[in-house]
């Protein structure tokens, strides 16, 4: 789960970390109001949305009185932003940041991550601050400063010393990034981050740092050990069909095609993606009901997917192992008779009891194409979603 | 011949008395798997199926000589169990449990670096040598005891590469999910070796999935060290990026854990790659015909 600027700003200040004096506001009719409290001669107005590019799209604004300051915020809140990190059609601004202009110095780069490949997390500086951080390690791979960190101790004070020497930092700087680093760690560990970004990491004239931004995105598989993180839900950026899929614990994600797609796991889903794509089709959807699903999950499962009206052919996929073929066909059946279908569905059922799920199908009476192997249910629901379908 | 697992291979499974442990105790049993004990703390001398149930797993080991295990506890729980398993001196450790959290798994292999464990999954189907063990969920039947090695990080795409196989009449010597979680206690390198030194395995197929760069480094490897023919797919060539496609691994960020790139790799390191899913058995039907 990724969390917005300010929400990550909130996060860190209890560990720490200085960022600068702001508020969140929803209402542009807040924001002079809060550039008052806040106090001081410039402040800077930050669309917030769950997308990095920001700056280079319009999403950062300077402002010198509350009028601008107000007018800046009327003009974001409520507008599509389109970064290079989202799709074409943007994402909506719900909120914007009202916080103090930094005098800066010097921009630096840090973040915490999980290096897949080291099974380790790792810290990653560079002198670089404000650039994307790809694009650097890209074009100057030496500007890039990595250190793997060690789960059960953090960060060994040789490696903050490392670390500062390399970034070329001297003096009471050095102890104020060293112990900006640990804060960073302890906000990393207790808070089960998969990634903590801080970009730009200002210095200012009075070597005070402060961390500009922040991305952090949280491991959703602890969410269980953070209550606390259950008001970010809310704040998610899904739609309502997502939002329902979560609720049944259901993996579904919306796409831009016309084929709805129902598979058990994962694997077998995005496989099942990319034989509709290869027959010409275009999936509408990314369903995964999990390994061991309940009748009620596959009925919503096939209800959401239902509600999508791009939605033009059906394909059920699924290869039951833990999951009985019966049960899904059960599923099928129900939430046909609940909600009705006027569109194609390809059903392809393989593994235990695929004979009585059959048996299910067949005694329903209802329209349903049958198919053998995953070839075929890809040919059929392609050509289903590419005539207009009458329920003769 | 196989890898890890044989006739002879000794389980215990910890969390038999949960819904699920005691469901796949009950499948493993009937395939023929040497499930020999169960662990559930406070359900010690009662017994599951037949089998007897210990508090902890050292009484277990002690007892009854497992060498591997099975986990089926709950995610919180389950990083314990895993190092339980490993100071109980149990050599195998095969995770079902899904939804570990990443920092977890980290400390597990932290702390299983100096051991002697091996660790598969967590988030995977386990680990089945047809017609001799299965540790795991995967449905029994869809195997047949042959010389073609099955890799994957997936759990019904394995099975769906399997049964093409099955139905070809091409048997399996030993089949692995590696699990689909970003990080994992055995990677496709350290299963691939073991296939290229396994006499019976003649073959190999390994399925991928888009996120992280497991396969890169896989095709490494290949590229200098295996000589046997690799058949490989990888799933989520339609994968937009930025999205997290079920498993907590596969999501592409950045430049990063695309299909492209996973696929070029593995051709340039010589494996022969499925476009289709449905075409896995198909090629490895061919590519063992040329073997003849």
């Amino acid at each position: 789960m990724k969390v917005y600027e300010f929400q990550a700003k909130n996060i860190l200040k209890k560990y720490g970390v200085s960022v600068p004096r702001g508020k969140a506001i929803s209402g542009s009719n807040d924001a002079s109001k809060t550039f008052q409290e806040i106090g001081c001669k410039r402040c800077v107005v930050k669309a917030q949305i769950l997308a990095g590019g920001r700056g280079k799209s319009g999403g950062v604004q300077f402002v010198n009185t509350p009028i601008e300051a107000q007018t800046c915020a009327a003009h974001l809140i409520g507008t599509h932003l389109v970064t290079h990190q989202t799709n074409q059609k943007g994402v909506e601004i719900k909120y914007v940041l009202i916080e103090e202009a930094v005098s800066i110095k010097r921009e630096l780069y840090l973040a915490i991550t999980i290096d897949r490949f080291l099974h380790t997390p790792l810290l990653i500086a560079s002198t670089e601050g404000g650039m994307e951080i790809e694009e650097v390690s890209k074009r100057t791979p030496d500007k890039i400063i990595k250190e793997p960190i060690d789960i059960f101790f953090g960060i060994h004070p040789f490696q903050s010393r490392r670390i500062v020497s390399q970034l070329n930092i001297s003096g009471v700087l050095s102890t104020r990034l060293n112990n900006l680093m640990e804060n960073l760690w302890d906000a990393f560990l207790k808070n089960d981050c998969s990634l903590l970004e801080i970009n730009p990491l200002a210095v200012t004239m009075n070597d005070e740092i402060y961390a500009l931004d922040a991305k952090m995105e949280l491991d959703d598989n602890a969410l269980y050990r953070h209550p606390e993180f259950e008001q970010f839900v809310q704040y998610q950026d899904i739609s309502p069909a997502e939002a329902l899929a979560k609720k049944y614990k259901l993996s579904y994600i919306s796409l831009d095609g016309n084929i709805g797609c129902l598979v058990n796991g994962a694997g077998l889903a995005m496989a099942t993606m990319d034989i509709i794509k290869l027959h010409g089709g275009e999936p509408a959807n990314f369903l995964d009901v999990g390994g061991d699903a309940s009748l009620e999950q596959v009925t919503q499962a096939f209800e959401i997917i239902l509600s999508d009206s791009r939605t033009k052919a059906v394909l059920i996929n699924i290869f039951g192992g833990i999951m009985k073929c019966d049960v899904i066909a059960s599923g099928i059946i129900r939430a046909i008779k609940e909600v009705g279908i006027h569109i194609p569905l390809v059903v392809r059922l393989e593994g235990t009891n695929v004979d009585r799920a059959k048996e299910i199908i067949d005694s329903s009476g209802l329209k349903i194409l049958s198919a053998k192997d995953m070839k075929e249910a890809a040919n059929l629901v392609v050509k289903a979603s590419e005539n207009e379908y009458t329920d003769k | 011949m196989s890898i890890l697992i044989s006739k002879e291979t000794r389980v215990v499974c910890q969390g038999i008395t949960g819904h699920a442990g005691s469901f796949h105790t009950e499948r493993m049993l009937e395939y023929g798997t040497k499930l020999v004990a169960g662990v559930t703390p406070g359900k010690g001398g009662t017994v599951q199926h037949g089998v007897p149930v210990f508090d902890n797993v050292l009484d277990a080991v002690k007892k009854t000589g497992a060498s591997a295990s099975v986990i089926y506890v709950p995610a919180p729980f389950a990083a314990d169990a895993i190092m339980e398993a490993s100071e109980a001196g149990v050599e195998l450790v095969v995770c079902i449990t899904e939804g570990i959290p990443t920092l977890d798994t980290i400390e597990v292999k932290k702390y299983l670096s100096n051991k002697k464990t091996r660790l598969i999954g967590p988030n995977c189907p386990g680990i089945i040598t047809p017609g001799a063990c299965k540790i795991g969920i995967m449905p029994g039947y869809i195997h047949k005891p042959g010389n073609v090695g099955v890799v994957s990080r997936s759990g019904t795409l394995t099975y769906e590469a399997v049964w093409q196989l099955t139905q070809r009449g091409i048997g399996q010597s030993t089949c692995i999910g590696i699990g689909g979680d970003p990080i994992v206690g055995t990677d496709f390198i350290d299963i691939l070796r073991l296939f290229h030194e396994d006499k019976e395995t003649q073959a190999i197929v390994l399925i991928g999935e888009i996120g992280g760069s497991a396969e890169e480094a896989a095709s490494e490897v290949i590229r200098q060290e295996i000589t046997k023919p690799v058949i490989g797919f990888i799933a989520g060539q339609t994968a937009p990026q930025g999205k997290r496609m079920g498993h907590a691994g596969a999501i592409i960020s950045g430049k990063k854990g695309t299909a492209i790139s996973k696929i070029t790799a593995l051709k340039n390191a010589g494996v022969t790659m499925v476009d289709s899913p449905a075409d896995i058995g198909e090629t490895v039907a061919r590519v063992i015909e040329r073997l003849k």
